[in-house]
């Protein structure tokens, strides 16, 4: 048996074998596309935790959905979608009218949130099935799974690509998008508040798409691992997109292989891998450790 | 500087008003309106037209006094009357009542906390008004505001030639396709300012000086009308400071009107023909030279420091006028 043929087994069979292993490949890096550029937009943000608080919010929506109609996809996605949506809303809001910023507030819903959320997951369903939402498994992806985690990737790139300049003018200077709002009536934060409302939709609806294939934990770990690390990378934004959904391919192709390999749980594997490269990237990246101790030379000018 | 005001690419396209008479301050006296007939039309009364009747007037007091046979017609840029801005119940500005004539240079002074940085946000309809008025006789697309250094992200993975393009942003939106002739724009305003070469430096890469810098070149293809900077000379060096005050200079030739947030009173006196000495309340307010007098600046510290819960409301009741956003912060 050659060289070849032992990469070939290792990385190649268990996706030509398995058709579950190939719908959770998809679904990876369907999130991987969509998720990780959402979450270097959260970190230029300063609002890396926010993807955490949100996908501690949907939960409480995803317990009814899984109260009212069981362990069935659509509910609980809808039910999570409609949460997380509430939540930013409120928070937003609170947000607009109070002097409290965005973070404060939505530290203070969603918490109320999660609160809700574990009181009605553990009145009506067993420890299992609060470890199923929370840890999910993209091994367990069926059609409906992937034809969801699809829609939301595509509608999120789309929009993500309508948005961008918007969006990102917003993160940089939102008092000049305030002040520059075409329309005559400007609030406090102007026209910047629509923008910042669709962009969280977009992160509410990707993590829950997420919560079906990697666990609401874990669809966070592969929106802000990989966009986290690829930060170290360059210095302009489309750069940094493009890096932290390869990173985020990467850690979904390799999490998947380990997985099946090592019998661990795929979720974790996939995060696991994903922190890796992260830890990679602290030491070789240009704006990361080692790069610094190399470069004792320094240029005239 | 290597601005040239015949090659460069922007425009000094006209005001809504022509105004030939740029650098006077435009303060309507009671007499002038009774000599032109329009006694009772004193400005603040709200209607556009009663400005602008007074605007006239006041044209036919300058032909009286022989002066060239040109009606006048300066209609103020900002109007402030009785604008009162608080912070739960304390007043930041407190009654404020004044113009900003089109074309003028203005800068504003007063101590720390005396509500400089609260009169530019409330021009630019980024805070509430909590009384008083305020008018403006410029589209909010002509206008463009400069904050503090502090509040911008200095560290956005962004080019130095991308963030001088948001320029464009009141009229290309998030959508429209920037032209060849607004990438010229960028390039001549980067010149303009001394950055020349540098399109493609990421911003995290520039000091505090050039980041400036770069602000300007952005104010410059926003092409404004009206232009309010806040102290945009801290912690300049002087050869920035120099450079971005010839900007300011040149600006002021455009006939732009130019409002300013100043810390030193040097430069003050010798960039900018009038001043507004705030401290809350208005000091005073006119040409810089007998605005920044001893009596006035020893007046504005005096005042600037009170802040007493226990204070009285302020009965000086003034309706609440303004439809834009007039409504308590408390």
């Amino acid at each position: 048996m050659s060289l070849l043929q032992t990469l070939l087994d290792l990385l190649v069979s268990p996706f030509a074998e398995f058709a579950f292993m190939r719908r959770a490949l998809v679904a990876t890096a369907a999130l991987s596309l969509s998720a990780a550029p959402l979450g270097v937009f959260l970190t230029l943000r300063r609002m890396s935790l926010l993807g955490d608080a949100l996908s501690h919010a949907v939960l409480p929506g995803v317990a009814v959905g899984f109260m009212l109609f069981g362990l069935s996809l659509p509910a609980m996605a809808a039910g999570g979608v409609l949460a997380g949506m509430l939540v930013a809303g409120i928070a937003g809001l609170v947000s607009r009218f109070t002097t409290l910023k965005e973070d404060a507030s939505l530290a203070a819903i969603y918490l109320v949130a999660l609160a809700l959320g574990v009181t009605l997951i553990s009145r009506q369903g067993t420890q299992l099935d609060l470890l199923h939402i929370l840890f999910g498994s993209a091994l367990g992806v069926d059609e409906a799974g992937l034809l969801l985690v699809a829609s939301v990737a595509s509608v999120s790139l789309l929009a993500l690509a309508l948005l961008y300049r918007g969006l990102v003018l917003e993160s940089f200077d939102a008092v000049f998008l305030a002040v520059s709002a075409r329309r005559g009536r400007v609030g406090r934060q102007g026209g910047g508040w629509v923008w910042q409302q669709v962009f969280l939709m977009l992160v509410v609806i990707n993590l829950v798409a997420g919560f079906q294939t990697l666990g609401t934990l874990m669809a966070v770990g592969l929106m802000m691992l990989p966009a986290v690390s690829a930060r170290l990378w360059h210095d302009t934004l489309p750069a940094q997109l493009v890096n932290a959904s390869v990173q985020a391919l990467l850690a979904g192709y390799f999490g998947l292989v380990l997985s099946y390999h090592l019998d661990t749980p795929s979720g974790p594997t996939i995060i696991g891998c994903a922190g890796v490269l992260y830890f990679a990237s602290l030491l070789v990246a240009p704006g990361g450790w080692l790069p610094r101790l190399w470069a004792t030379r320094h240029r005239v000018a | 500087m290597h601005y040239d005001a015949n090659t460069k690419p922007f425009s000094t396209t006209a005001l809504p008003i022509p105004t030939t008479h740029a650098t006077e301050d435009f303060a309507p006296q009671k007499a002038t309106l009774e000599r032109a007939g329009l006694a009772g039309m004193a400005p603040g009364t709200g209607s556009a037209a009663c400005r602008l009747a007074a605007v006239v007037g006041r044209g036919l007091g300058q032909w009286r006094g022989r002066k060239p046979l040109v009606f006048l017609v300066v209609w103020p840029m900002v109007t402030l009357d009785n604008l009162t801005v608080s912070y739960r119940q304390h007043p930041a500005l407190h009654h404020v009542s004044g113009h900003f004539a089109p074309g003028s240079l203005t800068a504003v002074v007063g101590p720390n906390g005396s509500g400089k940085s609260t009169l530019l946000k409330s021009i630019m309809g980024l805070l509430p008004l909590s009384g008083g008025q305020l008018s403006l006789t410029t589209p909010r697309s002509r206008m463009a505001y400069l904050p503090q250094v502090a509040e911008v992200d200095r560290s956005f993975p962004m080019v130095v030639q991308d963030c001088v393009l948001l320029g464009f942003w009141p009229s290309l939106g998030a959508w429209g396709g920037v032209t060849a002739a607004q990438s010229d724009q960028v390039l001549a305003a980067l010149q303009a300012v001394g950055l020349a070469g540098f399109e493609y430096r990421p911003l995290n890469s520039l000091s505090s000086g050039q980041f400036q810098r770069v602000m300007f070149a952005r104010l410059l293809v926003q092409d404004a009308q009206l232009i309010l900077l806040d102290e945009p000379f801290n912690a300049m060096d002087s050869k920035t400071t120099a450079a971005l005050l010839a900007l300011i200079a040149q600006w002021h030739q455009q006939e732009r009107t130019v409002i300013a947030v100043l810390h030193n009173d040097t430069q003050v006196r010798q960039h900018f023909p009038k001043t507004l000495l705030l401290a809350r309340e208005l000091v005073a307010w006119g040409d810089t030279a007998q605005v920044m007098t001893e009596p006035h600046l020893r007046q504005a510290r005096a005042l600037a420091e009170a802040w007493d819960d226990e204070a009285e409301f302020c009965d000086i009741d003034t309706p609440l006028r303004d439809t834009r956003s007039a409504r308590s912060t408390a």
